[in-house]
């Protein structure tokens, strides 16, 4: 027992001794670990470094990279704007010169009292506007015409220069032009683009009398004496009513030279006043003189004098144009047929449906020999609609009744397809 | 520089404002950094629909601080363009102006009785609330004004 014992205290002796030893390692133990810990150490440090410049070359390649972005900010905007500039140069020196247009063709059903009908189908205007501008302040302006779709020798219809001058702006206020140009009065001589106004044919207040479309060849001056309010004051070639020297009927509208080789030993003077001061509202007269209105060819015609005044009003759908023109004619030959007094008037009220339709009607009357007691007196109601596919494109339906101081009535409907560009 | 500058501006025919003065005056002499907006595809093909057109160029500059934005935009009336100065604030148009004028027809819509009829338009389904009254032989001139307002008032919102 006593042997027991011992050997027990022995063997835990012997473990006490063995843990002791394993708790506390020796030097050389110590030495390796250390070792370990300073390779260890080593390599954290080198990872670290490399980590480091990683970093520096990461960092490097991110201000690179800022770079290059504003760079390429810099050439996309250098880039846009001389995309634009180009586009916008080549498209001002295209734009010195332009073209435009307009056209209409028109179908006519009427029919007299008589029951004699006038069916026709005829592109009555096809008309080229070709503009330069030689700087900002010098301009031609020019509109060729082809009525009634083939002119020559003994067709229907013809060639004519309608326009064709050159304008100068003296200031924004002050322009003055040269050459052959409208003359400045009524709503449709200088504004007749088939889009612009309502039933198939223009009014017959305006063709008889004024007489449209109608262009002289002289100088004009146009200011502005207020916002909205202006003027112009034209010297300028003038009718002759006597037919080359043959005593014609003094009809104004037979008077109209065309600027073709046109006599012109006595000159029209024209002045017009326009107020455009409320948006949508236009009032305007117009009083022209001519010293001689047969050119000096027939000493009984004598001076003739024009005035004229219309309103043209669109607010909102509400549209109305008014105009009234008188021509007086001094000399006794006029007189002595009722030539003296030409006149006529009309008024047309109109309603824009939406974007696409408007309806009108109007009223005119006119006289060609209003001197005398004889009746001569036209009368003309119209009713139609205007469809506008596009704004620059108008098909027109309307019905007329006229009547007519010696066949009486007519009446018939028209159809009209007009653009302009 | 400024003296030659300033009698350009005198003898141009039509220029009425520099853009420069015009930012001036609406943003009282604090105008604020311009910015671009890009026509991208889609807005592309807005602008065209608002104008009628394609627009002409690659993007449109604006100028923008928290009240209102500003924009310097261009149309063709009937031939040449024309420099629109435009102020949007909460989305109506709180003045239109035209900054120059090179056409040789249609110089009254500058006139503040035209230009007034502008002012609180807002837009509606793309088109303007109101309707604008014409001035007689003016009419591509108040058609460019009433496309360049409709574009204004897009941005706006679309920038804003």
């Amino acid at each position: 027992m006593a042997i027991l014992k011992k050997t027990v205290v022995a063997m835990s002796v012997m473990v006490a001794v063995s843990s002791v030893q394993a708790a506390t390692p020796s030097n050389e133990e110590m030495w390796v670990l250390l070792q370990q810990v300073q390779q260890q150490l080593t390599d954290v440090q080198q990872q670290n470094n490399q980590l480091l410049v990683e970093n520096q070359s990461l960092k490097t390649k991110v201000e690179q990279t800022e770079k290059t972005v504003l760079e390429a900010n810099e050439t996309v905007e250098a880039l846009a704007e001389t995309t634009e500039q180009a586009v916008k140069a080549v498209s001002t020196s295209a734009n010195n010169t332009t073209i435009g247009g307009y056209g209409e063709l028109h179908y006519n059903n009427l029919e007299d009292e008589d029951g004699d009908k006038t069916k026709k189908v005829d592109f009555h205007r096809f008309v080229l506007f070709f503009a330069h501008e030689f700087n900002d302040r010098l301009r031609l302006f020019s509109e060729l015409e082809l009525e009634h779709s083939i002119a020559g020798e003994s067709q229907n219809g013809e060639i004519e220069l309608e326009q064709a001058y050159i304008e100068y702006d003296i200031s924004s206020q002050y322009r003055v032009k040269g050459g052959l140009f409208l003359t400045p009065v009524g709503i449709i001589n200088e504004t007749h683009e088939p889009a612009t106004f309502y039933g198939t044919e223009r009014n017959n207040v305006e063709k008889h009398i004024i007489p449209a479309t109608w262009w002289e060849a002289g100088a004009m001056f146009s200011g502005e004496i207020a916002q909205g309010f202006s003027y112009d004051v034209a010297i300028s070639s003038g009718l002759d009513v006597s037919k080359e020297g043959t005593k014609s009927t003094y009809k104004i509208r037979d008077g109209r030279q065309k600027v073709s080789q046109a006599l012109a030993d006595d000159l029209a003077y024209t002045g017009r006043l326009k107020w455009t001061g409320l948006p949508g509202i236009e009032l305007a007269a117009t009083v022209q003189y001519q010293e001689d209105i047969t050119q000096s060819q027939d000493p009984t015609a004598g001076s003739a004098t024009l005035f004229e005044t219309h309103a043209v009003i669109q607010r909102g759908d509400f549209g109305l144009r008014a105009l009234y023109a008188i021509w007086d004619l001094d000399g006794e030959g006029p007189k002595a047929d009722g030539y003296d007094e030409q006149t006529g008037w009309y008024v047309e009220p109109s309603y824009r449906i939406n974007e696409y339709f408007g309806v009108f009607t109007r009223y005119s009357e006119w006289d060609n020999q209003a001197g005398n007691a004889v009746d001569s007196e036209y009368d003309q109601f119209d009713l139609g609609v205007n469809w506008w596919p596009h704004e620059d494109v108008v098909v027109k339906l309307d019905y007329q009744n006229q009547d007519k101081p010696a066949n009486g009535e007519s009446d018939g409907f028209n159809v009209g397809l007009g653009y302009q560009f | 520089m400024g003296l030659i500058l300033s009698s350009f501006t005198v003898f141009a025919r039509g220029v009425y404002q520099t853009d420069q003065d015009f930012l001036t005056e609406v943003f009282n002499n604090s105008v604020p950094k311009s910015k671009v907006v890009w026509m991208k595809a889609d807005l592309a093909s807005t602008v065209a629909e608002l104008l009628g057109h394609k627009y002409a160029g690659l993007r449109i500059r604006y100028w923008r601080n928290e009240q209102r934005s500003a924009w310097i935009l261009e149309e063709i009336g009937k031939e040449k363009p024309i420099t629109f100065g435009i102020v949007v604030a909460e989305g109506k148009i709180e003045n239109i102006k035209v900054l120059a004028f090179r056409e040789s027809r249609g110089g009254e819509i500058r006139h503040p009785a035209f230009t007034q009829q502008f002012k609180l338009v807002q837009l509606d389904d793309m088109q303007l609330d109101r309707n604008i009254d014409g001035v007689s032989g003016a009419t591509l001139s108040v058609r460019a004004m009433t496309v360049v307002a409709r574009l204004a008032l897009y941005l706006d919102k679309f920038t804003g």
